[in-house]
């Protein structure tokens, strides 16, 4: 993890295995995003993954491995791995920028859907992987992919286990940008530090809007009321009014 | 501006000078009190130990409690924690060495009981975490209004206990039997959001704004009749004490007292004049 400008790039390092994660990795994963949660110099993150892939999920070699001394739990698997990975990255209230260098398969493939933009490589794929092994789709998969692929589509690659290429990515509008790989850091690097430089209404702004997916519409009306309070009451409001009145670019902090 | 004698004959005698005075010159050192128009409020002050309920903090809160209750002005009372906890229950390097024949002698768990008998509603606000005791204080409040991001539950059976200051009766009382067994069997601690879908708390609201809504709510009640109020508050609490014919009886006899009461003419006089009332509190 490197952290510039106010933006912290959390990058994936086992390109050897296509970035394919074990239990330890996902807990220093975590851990690295619970240390991001509580820093409020950072105000984006970016995560990567090193070498050609972005990630190709959960590590199976490693639990072919521990299955010969313990016995394997899926379900608590996730618990302690990738699930908490996962509920920070769309619970935290920080823009969360997935740079899709290569393959995000399996728990890869969840782990991008549950940040809250992609910025895609022309050769990255999105591999759904579970039905090829016969397991379910995981990583918070099951809640981000119908909402934004739709639930066809979503049941189709649940199916199959395959894939959609950037260019299917983009036209189905899951991707915020489709570049060149010699153009992802540059782009990348460009929006997180513009959400670097936003408002702190920015992470307010995600929280409503992924808490209203669980609302009917006039809680989410009252959720809306409540959430515009705290966003009222920053600095940052008031600078931004203030910019806006004095037609200026207003400069903001964060709080 | 002085209250004492018959200008204000629903106020306590106590003049706004000793009043003020009196609460803020005493040196409290687990708790911070303030003021604010018609309601007090109480902050547990022990950051170092996560608000721990020694028994310092323990009798501070309680002189604090008894002292707004004797505070004609004040209508409502919150007590809170700081945003990242609300009390983790209580000291256990003070507990660990209690014996029997002590505990029983120093009653400490007897003042959880002791806020029953404030006429006056105690809003707990809770944020961060609420655990054994401190989910035990919270529970003995009258509503509770917790931060999203809270956490509540009984971790006493973590330490070879298990809730001795009112969390099994309650707990029980308040999520039913099946939710309390398995909270206070595994100590295992539930979020806000659930807690509100068991009945646990009274109202969730996004983090900042916890003690906001505290606030708000005890203003709202403080502008009722406080003698309503307080007739109230002792007809709920009754519920959990006695059948439901009894329970009705008590009810309704306050009821019909009440018939005789200031605030009751005024409420609805005020209401068929179409205007703010103006309460007494008699």
């Amino acid at each position: 993890m490197r952290k510039e400008s106010g933006v912290a790039w959390v990058t994936l390092n086992r390109p050897e295995v296509l970035n394919a994660c074990d239990i330890p990795t996902l807990k220093k994963l975590s851990a690295a995003l619970k240390e991001i949660e509580g820093d409020q110099s950072i105000r984006c993150v970016v995560i990567t993954g090193s070498g050609r892939a972005f990630c190709a999920g959960a590590d199976l070699s490693a639990i072919k491995e521990r299955k010969a001394t313990e016995k394997i739990l899926l379900d608590e698997d996730l618990r302690v791995g990738f699930n908490p990975v996962a509920s920070r990255i769309f619970n935290m209230d920080k823009p969360v920028i997935a740079m899709v260098n290569g393959v995000a398969a399996g728990a890869g493939m969840g782990l991008a859907f549950a940040c809250d933009l992609r910025i895609v490589s022309e050769g990255a794929r999105f591999i759904e992987a579970f039905a090829k092994v016969g397991l379910v789709p995981d990583s918070g998969a099951t809640y981000t992919m119908p909402r934004l692929l739709g639930l066809t589509k979503t049941i189709e690659l649940g199916f199959s286990g395959e894939g959609i290429d950037a260019k299917e990515a983009e036209r189905l509008g899951v991707v915020t940008k489709v570049v060149a790989p010699d153009k992802l850091e540059v782009e990348t690097r460009a929006l997180a530090e513009k959400l670097a430089n936003g408002p702190k209404g920015l992470g307010l702004t995600k929280r409503a809007i992924h808490r209203a997916l669980s609302l009917d519409f006039d809680s989410a009306l009252e959720y809306e009321a409540q959430t515009q309070v705290i966003a009222g009451a920053s600095e940052d409001h008031e600078e931004g009014v203030r910019a806006f009145t004095e037609k200026r670019t207003p400069k903001f902090k964060g709080r | 501006m002085s209250f004492t004698g018959s200008a204000h004959p629903s106020a306590k005698t106590i003049s706004r000078a000793e009043k003020d005075s009196h609460l803020s010159d005493k040196e409290f050192s687990n708790i911070r009190t303030q003021v604010e128009g018609d309601i007090g409020l109480i902050f547990l002050n022990r950051p170092s130990a996560l608000n721990a309920l020694s028994s310092g903090l323990m009798s501070e809160l309680v002189e604090a409690i008894n002292w707004f209750e004797a505070n004609g002005e004040i209508r409502c009372i919150v007590i809170t924690g700081s945003e990242k906890v609300f009390s983790a229950g209580a000291d256990i390097k003070e507990m660990s060495v209690w014996i029997s024949a002590e505990a029983l002698k120093q009653a400490n768990l007897e003042r959880f009981d002791l806020l029953k008998k404030i006429s006056k509603p105690i809003i707990a606000a809770i944020s961060g975490f609420a655990l054994g005791g401190g989910l035990e204080l919270a529970m003995a409040c009258d509503i509770i209004v917790a931060a999203e991001g809270a956490k509540l539950g009984q971790p006493e059976i973590n330490v070879g206990v298990f809730p001795g200051a009112g969390g099994t009766q309650r707990l029980t009382r308040a999520v039913g039997k099946y939710k309390a067994m398995e909270m206070i069997l595994t100590g295992v601690p539930i979020g806000a959001r659930e807690a509100l879908a068991h009945g646990l708390v009274s109202r969730v609201v996004p983090n900042e704004l916890y003690l906001a809504e505290a606030k708000k709510l005890a203003h709202e009640i403080a502008q009722k009749s406080p003698l309503a109020v307080s007739i109230a508050k002792e007809s709920i609490l009754k519920a959990h004490e006695t059948t439901l014919t009894e329970g009705l009886a008590f009810e309704r006899r306050n009821f019909y007292m009440m018939m005789s009461s200031e605030d009751k003419q005024e409420g609805m006089k005020a209401f068929l004049e179409k205007r703010k009332p103006n309460y007494r509190g008699r």
